[in-house]
Protein backbone atom coordinates (compact mmCIF):
# COMPACT_ATOMS: atom_id res chain seq x y z
CA UNK A 1 0.00 0.00 0.00
CA UNK A 2 1.53 3.20 -0.99
CA UNK A 3 1.50 5.86 1.69
CA UNK A 4 -1.68 8.24 1.30
CA UNK A 5 -2.20 12.02 0.83
CA UNK A 6 -5.60 13.72 1.69
CA UNK A 7 -7.14 15.07 -1.91
CA UNK A 8 -9.56 18.12 -1.48
CA UNK A 9 -11.51 19.68 -4.54
CA UNK A 10 -13.63 22.80 -3.17
CA UNK A 11 -15.91 24.89 -4.95
CA UNK A 12 -17.93 27.58 -4.26
CA UNK A 13 -20.73 24.82 -4.58
CA UNK A 14 -19.49 23.20 -2.03
CA UNK A 15 -17.21 20.10 -1.76
CA UNK A 16 -16.90 18.19 -4.62
CA UNK A 17 -13.73 15.44 -3.51
CA UNK A 18 -13.09 14.60 -0.02
CA UNK A 19 -10.66 11.46 -0.38
CA UNK A 20 -7.52 9.86 0.61
CA UNK A 21 -5.81 9.34 -2.73
CA UNK A 22 -2.16 7.82 -3.85
CA UNK A 23 -1.29 10.35 -6.37
CA UNK A 24 -3.17 13.47 -8.22
CA UNK A 25 -2.20 14.80 -11.48
CA UNK A 26 -3.37 18.13 -12.32
CA UNK A 27 -3.11 21.05 -14.79
CA UNK A 28 -0.77 23.99 -13.00
CA UNK A 29 0.61 26.67 -14.91
CA UNK A 30 3.27 26.40 -16.20
CA UNK A 31 2.05 22.19 -17.14
CA UNK A 32 0.62 19.04 -15.79
CA UNK A 33 2.35 17.78 -12.34
CA UNK A 34 1.94 15.16 -10.55
CA UNK A 35 1.85 14.93 -6.26
CA UNK A 36 2.16 11.98 -4.15
CA UNK A 37 2.27 11.58 -0.71
CA UNK A 38 4.59 13.83 1.31
CA UNK A 39 4.71 16.75 -0.85
CA UNK A 40 7.20 19.58 0.00
CA UNK A 41 4.48 22.45 0.49
CA UNK A 42 3.70 24.33 -2.87
CA UNK A 43 1.33 27.02 -3.82
CA UNK A 44 0.41 27.35 -7.65
CA UNK A 45 -2.54 28.38 -9.89
CA UNK A 46 -4.43 25.93 -12.11
CA UNK A 47 -5.90 25.81 -15.76
CA UNK A 48 -8.70 24.65 -16.85
CA UNK A 49 -8.43 20.93 -17.46
CA UNK A 50 -8.50 17.27 -16.34
CA UNK A 51 -7.61 16.40 -12.82
CA UNK A 52 -6.48 12.78 -12.20
CA UNK A 53 -6.10 10.99 -8.94
CA UNK A 54 -5.53 7.50 -7.98
CA UNK A 55 -7.00 5.64 -5.47
CA UNK A 56 -6.94 1.81 -4.71
CA UNK A 57 -4.65 1.64 -8.07
CA UNK A 58 -7.39 2.97 -10.14
CA UNK A 59 -7.27 6.28 -12.01
CA UNK A 60 -10.40 8.46 -11.35
CA UNK A 61 -10.50 11.33 -13.96
CA UNK A 62 -12.69 14.53 -12.99
CA UNK A 63 -12.80 18.19 -15.15
CA UNK A 64 -11.46 21.56 -13.02
CA UNK A 65 -11.71 24.85 -14.22
CA UNK A 66 -9.38 27.56 -13.17
CA UNK A 67 -7.96 28.26 -9.99
CA UNK A 68 -5.48 27.46 -7.43
CA UNK A 69 -3.84 24.61 -5.28
CA UNK A 70 -2.15 24.65 -2.05
CA UNK A 71 0.36 21.31 -0.96
CA UNK A 72 1.12 21.29 2.72
CA UNK A 73 1.24 18.72 5.92
CA UNK A 74 0.38 15.32 3.16
CA UNK A 75 -2.75 17.34 2.36
CA UNK A 76 -4.08 18.88 -0.96
CA UNK A 77 -6.12 21.56 -1.84
CA UNK A 78 -7.64 22.74 -4.76
CA UNK A 79 -9.78 26.13 -5.01
CA UNK A 80 -11.62 25.79 -8.03
CA UNK A 81 -14.51 27.61 -9.85
CA UNK A 82 -15.72 24.12 -11.05
CA UNK A 83 -15.17 20.94 -10.63
CA UNK A 84 -17.08 17.76 -12.31
CA UNK A 85 -16.30 13.79 -11.16
CA UNK A 86 -15.69 12.10 -14.70
CA UNK A 87 -18.79 10.06 -13.70
CA UNK A 88 -21.48 12.78 -13.83
CA UNK A 89 -20.58 14.99 -16.66
CA UNK A 90 -22.77 14.81 -19.46
CA UNK A 91 -21.13 14.12 -22.44
CA UNK A 92 -23.62 14.88 -24.91
CA UNK A 93 -24.02 18.35 -23.61
CA UNK A 94 -19.91 18.34 -23.47
CA UNK A 95 -19.92 17.67 -27.03
CA UNK A 96 -22.63 20.06 -28.36
CA UNK A 97 -20.63 22.64 -26.21
CA UNK A 98 -17.67 22.06 -27.74
CA UNK A 99 -19.46 22.53 -31.02
CA UNK A 100 -21.15 25.74 -29.87
CA UNK A 101 -17.60 26.93 -28.58
CA UNK A 102 -15.78 26.19 -32.28
CA UNK A 103 -18.56 27.95 -33.94
CA UNK A 104 -18.42 30.59 -32.13
CA UNK A 105 -14.82 30.89 -32.45
CA UNK A 106 -14.63 30.47 -36.30
CA UNK A 107 -16.89 33.78 -36.32
CA UNK A 108 -15.04 35.96 -33.63
CA UNK A 109 -12.02 35.60 -35.85
CA UNK A 110 -13.73 37.46 -38.70
CA UNK A 111 -14.77 40.23 -36.29
CA UNK A 112 -11.45 40.01 -34.34
CA UNK A 113 -13.70 40.74 -31.25
CA UNK A 114 -11.04 40.00 -28.39
CA UNK A 115 -13.68 39.52 -25.30
CA UNK A 116 -15.53 37.38 -27.39
CA UNK A 117 -12.78 35.19 -28.78
CA UNK A 118 -11.43 34.88 -24.98
CA UNK A 119 -14.70 33.53 -23.77
CA UNK A 120 -15.54 31.01 -26.37
CA UNK A 121 -11.72 29.77 -25.80
CA UNK A 122 -12.67 29.67 -22.35
CA UNK A 123 -15.88 27.52 -22.85
CA UNK A 124 -13.83 25.58 -25.69
CA UNK A 125 -11.36 24.47 -22.85
CA UNK A 126 -13.96 23.53 -20.58
CA UNK A 127 -16.05 21.59 -22.69
CA UNK A 128 -12.58 19.55 -23.94
CA UNK A 129 -11.41 19.06 -20.65
CA UNK A 130 -15.13 17.59 -19.84
CA UNK A 131 -15.28 15.65 -22.82
CA UNK A 132 -11.79 13.97 -21.58
CA UNK A 133 -12.68 12.92 -18.43
CA UNK A 134 -16.36 11.72 -19.26
CA UNK A 135 -14.13 9.69 -22.31
CA UNK A 136 -12.53 7.54 -19.78
CA UNK A 137 -15.41 6.30 -17.82
CA UNK A 138 -16.70 5.32 -21.50
CA UNK A 139 -13.43 3.39 -22.25
CA UNK A 140 -12.98 1.61 -18.91
CA UNK B 1 -71.54 51.37 17.36
CA UNK B 2 -70.39 49.28 14.02
CA UNK B 3 -73.07 47.61 12.49
CA UNK B 4 -72.99 44.10 12.16
CA UNK B 5 -72.38 44.06 8.71
CA UNK B 6 -69.19 46.63 8.96
CA UNK B 7 -67.58 43.87 11.35
CA UNK B 8 -68.27 40.99 9.29
CA UNK B 9 -66.55 42.86 6.38
CA UNK B 10 -64.04 43.57 9.20
CA UNK B 11 -63.39 39.83 9.56
CA UNK B 12 -63.41 38.85 5.70
CA UNK B 13 -60.70 41.42 5.13
CA UNK B 14 -58.25 40.49 7.99
CA UNK B 15 -58.83 36.36 6.99
CA UNK B 16 -57.48 37.11 3.51
CA UNK B 17 -54.54 39.08 5.38
CA UNK B 18 -54.05 36.20 7.03
CA UNK B 19 -53.84 34.17 4.54
CA UNK B 20 -51.27 36.16 2.21
CA UNK B 21 -49.26 36.66 5.16
CA UNK B 22 -49.12 32.52 5.72
CA UNK B 23 -48.54 31.84 2.15
CA UNK B 24 -45.80 34.16 2.14
CA UNK B 25 -44.27 32.80 5.64
CA UNK B 26 -44.22 29.42 3.42
CA UNK B 27 -42.63 30.66 0.00
CA UNK B 28 -40.11 32.46 2.72
CA UNK B 29 -39.34 29.75 4.33
CA UNK B 30 -38.61 27.59 0.82
CA UNK B 31 -36.26 30.60 -0.40
CA UNK B 32 -34.44 30.33 2.58
CA UNK B 33 -33.80 27.00 2.23
CA UNK B 34 -32.06 27.41 -1.08
CA UNK B 35 -30.50 30.12 0.04
CA UNK B 36 -28.83 28.53 3.40
CA UNK B 37 -28.11 25.65 1.59
CA UNK B 38 -25.67 27.98 -1.18
CA UNK B 39 -24.43 29.54 1.90
CA UNK B 40 -23.24 26.52 3.40
CA UNK B 41 -21.86 25.16 0.19
CA UNK B 42 -19.70 28.23 -0.38
CA UNK B 43 -18.97 28.33 3.39
CA UNK B 44 -15.44 25.93 3.18
CA UNK B 45 -14.56 27.52 -0.22
CA UNK B 46 -14.27 31.02 1.33
CA UNK B 47 -12.54 29.63 4.90
CA UNK B 48 -10.04 27.13 3.03
CA UNK B 49 -9.52 30.77 0.83
CA UNK B 50 -9.14 32.73 3.96
CA UNK B 51 -6.52 30.06 5.05
CA UNK B 52 -4.76 30.03 1.88
CA UNK B 53 -4.15 33.79 1.47
CA UNK B 54 -3.21 33.65 5.11
CA UNK B 55 -0.12 31.27 4.58
CA UNK B 56 0.69 32.99 1.44
CA UNK B 57 1.08 36.57 2.31
CA UNK B 58 3.01 36.02 5.14
CA UNK B 59 6.71 37.21 4.49
CA UNK B 60 5.49 39.40 1.82
CA UNK B 61 5.70 42.75 1.65
CA UNK B 62 2.09 44.39 2.01
CA UNK B 63 2.86 47.30 0.45
CA UNK B 64 3.81 45.24 -2.71
CA UNK B 65 0.29 44.78 -3.75
CA UNK B 66 -1.65 47.80 -4.59
CA UNK B 67 -4.75 45.42 -3.30
CA UNK B 68 -3.38 45.62 -0.13
CA UNK B 69 -1.66 49.17 0.23
CA UNK B 70 -2.35 50.80 3.30
CA UNK B 71 -2.68 54.43 2.82
CA UNK B 72 -3.87 57.77 4.47
CA UNK B 73 -7.47 57.58 4.87
CA UNK B 74 -9.01 60.22 3.83
CA UNK B 75 -12.35 58.83 1.41
CA UNK B 76 -14.00 55.94 2.93
CA UNK B 77 -16.15 53.50 0.32
CA UNK B 78 -19.34 52.09 2.10
CA UNK B 79 -20.67 48.96 0.16
CA UNK B 80 -23.98 48.93 2.06
CA UNK B 81 -25.90 45.24 1.34
CA UNK B 82 -29.65 44.91 1.67
CA UNK B 83 -32.43 42.66 -0.11
CA UNK B 84 -34.63 43.97 -3.10
CA UNK B 85 -37.77 43.85 -1.36
CA UNK B 86 -39.15 45.11 1.83
CA UNK B 87 -41.94 43.44 4.18
CA UNK B 88 -38.93 41.27 6.20
CA UNK B 89 -39.38 43.06 9.84
CA UNK B 90 -36.65 45.69 10.81
CA UNK B 91 -33.81 43.33 8.63
CA UNK B 92 -33.19 46.48 5.81
CA UNK B 93 -34.10 48.74 8.39
CA UNK B 94 -31.18 47.86 10.57
CA UNK B 95 -28.48 47.46 7.74
CA UNK B 96 -29.24 50.81 7.00
CA UNK B 97 -29.26 52.41 10.29
CA UNK B 98 -25.92 50.63 10.67
CA UNK B 99 -24.69 52.21 7.48
CA UNK B 100 -25.92 55.56 8.42
CA UNK B 101 -24.23 55.63 11.99
CA UNK B 102 -20.49 54.40 10.30
CA UNK B 103 -21.24 57.34 7.67
CA UNK B 104 -22.03 59.57 10.50
CA UNK B 105 -19.15 58.67 12.53
CA UNK B 106 -16.50 59.08 9.31
CA UNK B 107 -17.67 62.25 8.37
CA UNK B 108 -17.45 63.46 12.29
CA UNK B 109 -13.91 62.85 11.76
CA UNK B 110 -13.64 64.49 8.66
CA UNK B 111 -13.12 61.49 6.06
CA UNK B 112 -15.31 61.56 2.88
CA UNK B 113 -17.39 59.05 2.33
CA UNK B 114 -19.08 57.26 -1.07
CA UNK B 115 -21.70 54.72 -0.76
CA UNK B 116 -21.75 51.58 -3.16
CA UNK B 117 -25.54 49.80 -3.02
CA UNK B 118 -26.43 46.67 -3.69
CA UNK B 119 -29.60 45.82 -3.51
CA UNK B 120 -33.10 48.15 -3.87
CA UNK B 121 -33.38 49.20 -0.03
CA UNK B 122 -29.76 50.79 -0.16
CA UNK B 123 -30.55 52.54 -3.39
CA UNK B 124 -33.57 53.80 -2.50
CA UNK B 125 -32.09 55.25 0.95
CA UNK B 126 -29.11 56.64 -0.31
CA UNK B 127 -30.28 57.67 -3.80
CA UNK B 128 -30.80 61.49 -2.26
CA UNK B 129 -28.07 61.93 -0.13
CA UNK B 130 -25.53 62.38 -3.48
CA UNK B 131 -23.55 60.02 -1.81
CA UNK B 132 -24.15 57.17 -4.01
CA UNK B 133 -21.76 56.05 -6.44
CA UNK B 134 -23.48 53.24 -7.59
CA UNK B 135 -26.39 50.97 -7.40
CA UNK B 136 -26.98 47.45 -8.02
CA UNK B 137 -30.69 46.48 -8.07
CA UNK B 138 -32.44 43.05 -8.68
CA UNK B 139 -29.36 40.96 -8.18
CA UNK B 140 -29.73 39.64 -5.10
CA UNK B 141 -32.20 36.74 -5.87
CA UNK B 142 -30.07 35.09 -8.62
CA UNK B 143 -26.79 33.89 -6.78
CA UNK B 144 -24.54 34.31 -9.38
CA UNK B 145 -20.86 35.10 -8.82
CA UNK B 146 -20.47 37.03 -11.92
CA UNK B 147 -22.79 39.88 -10.30
CA UNK B 148 -20.49 39.66 -7.32
CA UNK B 149 -17.53 39.32 -9.39
CA UNK B 150 -18.78 42.91 -11.08
CA UNK B 151 -19.24 44.95 -7.75
CA UNK B 152 -15.84 43.60 -6.72
CA UNK B 153 -13.67 44.57 -9.63
CA UNK B 154 -15.46 48.20 -9.79
CA UNK B 155 -14.78 48.84 -5.78
CA UNK B 156 -10.80 46.96 -6.99
CA UNK B 157 -10.44 49.54 -9.74
CA UNK B 158 -12.27 52.60 -7.65
CA UNK B 159 -9.44 51.90 -4.75
CA UNK B 160 -6.84 51.66 -7.15
CA UNK B 161 -7.47 54.51 -8.91
CA UNK B 162 -6.95 56.40 -5.27
CA UNK B 163 -10.83 57.64 -5.44
CA UNK B 164 -10.99 55.34 -2.06
CA UNK B 165 -8.71 54.62 0.73
CA UNK B 166 -11.02 52.25 2.39
CA UNK B 167 -13.38 49.73 1.38
CA UNK B 168 -15.93 48.81 4.27
CA UNK B 169 -18.93 46.30 3.60
CA UNK B 170 -22.29 46.24 5.66
CA UNK B 171 -24.55 43.57 5.68
CA UNK B 172 -26.51 41.20 7.71
CA UNK B 173 -25.04 38.52 8.83
CA UNK B 174 -26.76 35.18 9.21
CA UNK B 175 -26.50 34.11 12.47
CA UNK B 176 -29.59 31.95 12.68
CA UNK B 177 -33.30 31.59 11.83
CA UNK B 178 -33.98 34.44 14.54
CA UNK B 179 -30.91 36.50 14.54
CA UNK B 180 -29.53 38.38 12.02
CA UNK B 181 -27.47 41.34 12.72
CA UNK B 182 -25.69 44.16 10.66
CA UNK B 183 -22.15 43.87 10.57
CA UNK B 184 -18.82 45.68 8.99
CA UNK B 185 -16.11 44.39 8.00
CA UNK B 186 -13.03 46.12 5.66
CA UNK B 187 -13.13 44.96 1.93
CA UNK B 188 -10.23 46.73 1.07
CA UNK B 189 -7.04 47.14 1.68
CA UNK B 190 -7.31 43.48 2.24
CA UNK B 191 -5.03 42.44 5.46
CA UNK B 192 -5.53 38.35 5.89
CA UNK B 193 -5.28 36.84 9.19
CA UNK B 194 -1.75 35.77 10.55
CA UNK B 195 -2.08 31.73 9.59
CA UNK B 196 -2.47 29.28 12.35
CA UNK B 197 -1.05 26.36 10.73
CA UNK B 198 3.04 26.06 10.41
CA UNK B 199 4.22 24.35 7.41
CA UNK B 200 7.32 22.84 7.61
CA UNK B 201 9.80 24.06 4.57
CA UNK B 202 9.02 26.64 2.37
CA UNK B 203 6.52 27.14 -0.33
CA UNK B 204 7.19 26.45 -3.64
CA UNK B 205 5.31 28.86 -5.99
CA UNK B 206 4.15 28.33 -8.86
CA UNK B 207 4.30 30.69 -11.39
CA UNK B 208 6.15 33.40 -8.55
CA UNK B 209 4.81 34.45 -5.33
CA UNK B 210 3.75 37.78 -6.81
CA UNK B 211 1.98 36.25 -9.83
CA UNK B 212 -0.09 34.13 -7.92
CA UNK B 213 -0.65 37.12 -5.50
CA UNK B 214 -1.80 39.36 -8.22
CA UNK B 215 -4.29 36.61 -9.39
CA UNK B 216 -5.45 35.93 -5.77
CA UNK B 217 -6.07 39.00 -4.66
CA UNK B 218 -9.00 40.01 -7.08
CA UNK B 219 -10.15 36.83 -6.27
CA UNK B 220 -10.30 37.63 -2.84
CA UNK B 221 -12.50 40.42 -3.07
CA UNK B 222 -14.99 38.92 -5.32
CA UNK B 223 -15.07 35.93 -2.22
CA UNK B 224 -15.78 38.23 0.01
CA UNK B 225 -18.60 40.55 -1.50
CA UNK B 226 -19.90 37.22 -3.18
CA UNK B 227 -20.36 35.71 0.69
CA UNK B 228 -22.11 39.00 1.76
CA UNK B 229 -24.28 38.75 -0.97
CA UNK B 230 -24.88 35.04 0.03
CA UNK B 231 -25.46 36.03 4.01
CA UNK B 232 -27.79 39.06 3.43
CA UNK B 233 -30.26 36.54 0.53
CA UNK B 234 -30.60 34.12 3.82
CA UNK B 235 -31.02 36.55 6.14
CA UNK B 236 -33.53 38.77 4.10
CA UNK B 237 -35.67 35.34 4.01
CA UNK B 238 -34.97 34.60 7.75
CA UNK B 239 -36.33 38.05 8.82
CA UNK B 240 -39.71 37.46 6.29
CA UNK B 241 -40.48 34.12 7.86
CA UNK B 242 -40.35 35.68 11.25
CA UNK B 243 -42.22 38.59 10.13
CA UNK B 244 -44.81 37.11 8.45
CA UNK B 245 -45.16 34.77 10.75
CA UNK B 246 -45.84 37.62 13.88
CA UNK B 247 -48.16 38.85 11.07
CA UNK B 248 -50.20 35.75 10.75
CA UNK B 249 -50.13 35.65 14.36
CA UNK B 250 -51.84 39.23 15.20
CA UNK B 251 -54.01 38.74 11.91
CA UNK B 252 -55.14 35.54 14.36
CA UNK B 253 -55.53 38.14 17.35
CA UNK B 254 -57.53 41.10 15.34
CA UNK B 255 -60.02 38.22 13.86
CA UNK B 256 -60.83 37.28 17.85
CA UNK B 257 -61.43 40.53 19.01
CA UNK B 258 -63.63 41.21 16.32
CA UNK B 259 -65.52 37.91 16.54
CA UNK B 260 -65.77 38.90 20.21
CA UNK B 261 -67.33 42.54 19.25
CA UNK B 262 -69.44 40.87 15.96
CA UNK B 263 -71.06 38.37 18.84
CA UNK B 264 -71.49 41.05 21.30
CA UNK B 265 -73.41 43.58 18.99
CA UNK B 266 -75.44 40.47 17.68
CA UNK B 267 -75.98 39.23 21.08
CA UNK B 268 -77.20 43.27 22.17
CA UNK B 269 -79.33 43.04 19.06
CA UNK B 270 -81.30 39.87 19.89
CA UNK B 271 -81.92 41.29 23.89
CA UNK B 272 -83.70 44.45 22.48
CA UNK B 273 -85.61 43.31 20.34
CA UNK B 274 -86.73 40.51 23.04
CA UNK B 275 -87.65 43.91 25.01
CA UNK B 276 -89.78 45.41 22.26
CA UNK B 277 -91.82 42.23 22.15
CA UNK B 278 -92.18 41.81 25.72
CA UNK B 279 -92.93 45.65 26.51
CA UNK B 280 -95.55 45.08 23.41
CA UNK B 281 -96.96 42.25 25.10
CA UNK B 282 -97.80 44.13 28.58
CA UNK B 283 -98.72 47.13 26.91
CA UNK B 284 -101.43 45.08 25.40
CA UNK B 285 -102.53 43.17 28.30
CA UNK B 286 -103.01 45.95 30.27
Amino acid sequence: MAALIQLDVVTPKGAIVSEQVEMVTAPGYTGVFGVLANHAPLLGTIKVGTLVYKKDGQDEMMMISGGFCEVSNNKITFLVESAERGAKIDADRALRAKERAEKRLAKVVVQKEKVDRARADAALQRALARLKAAGQRQAS
Amino acid sequence: MPSLKDIKNKIGGVTKTAQITRAMNMVAAAKLRGAQSKMEAFRPYAEQFHAAMAKLSTGTDDNLFPLMEVREVATVELVVVTSDRGLCGSFNANILKMAQKTKVELESVGKKVSVVCVGRKACNYFRKTGLMRKGYVDIMGTFQMFNARSIAQDCAANFLIGEADEVKIIYGRFHSLGVQRPEVITLLPIKPGASDETVQGAYIYEPSQEEIMGVLLPMFVNVMVYRAMLEVSASEHAARMTAMDNATKACKDIVNNLTLIYNKTRQAGITADLMDIVGGAEALKG
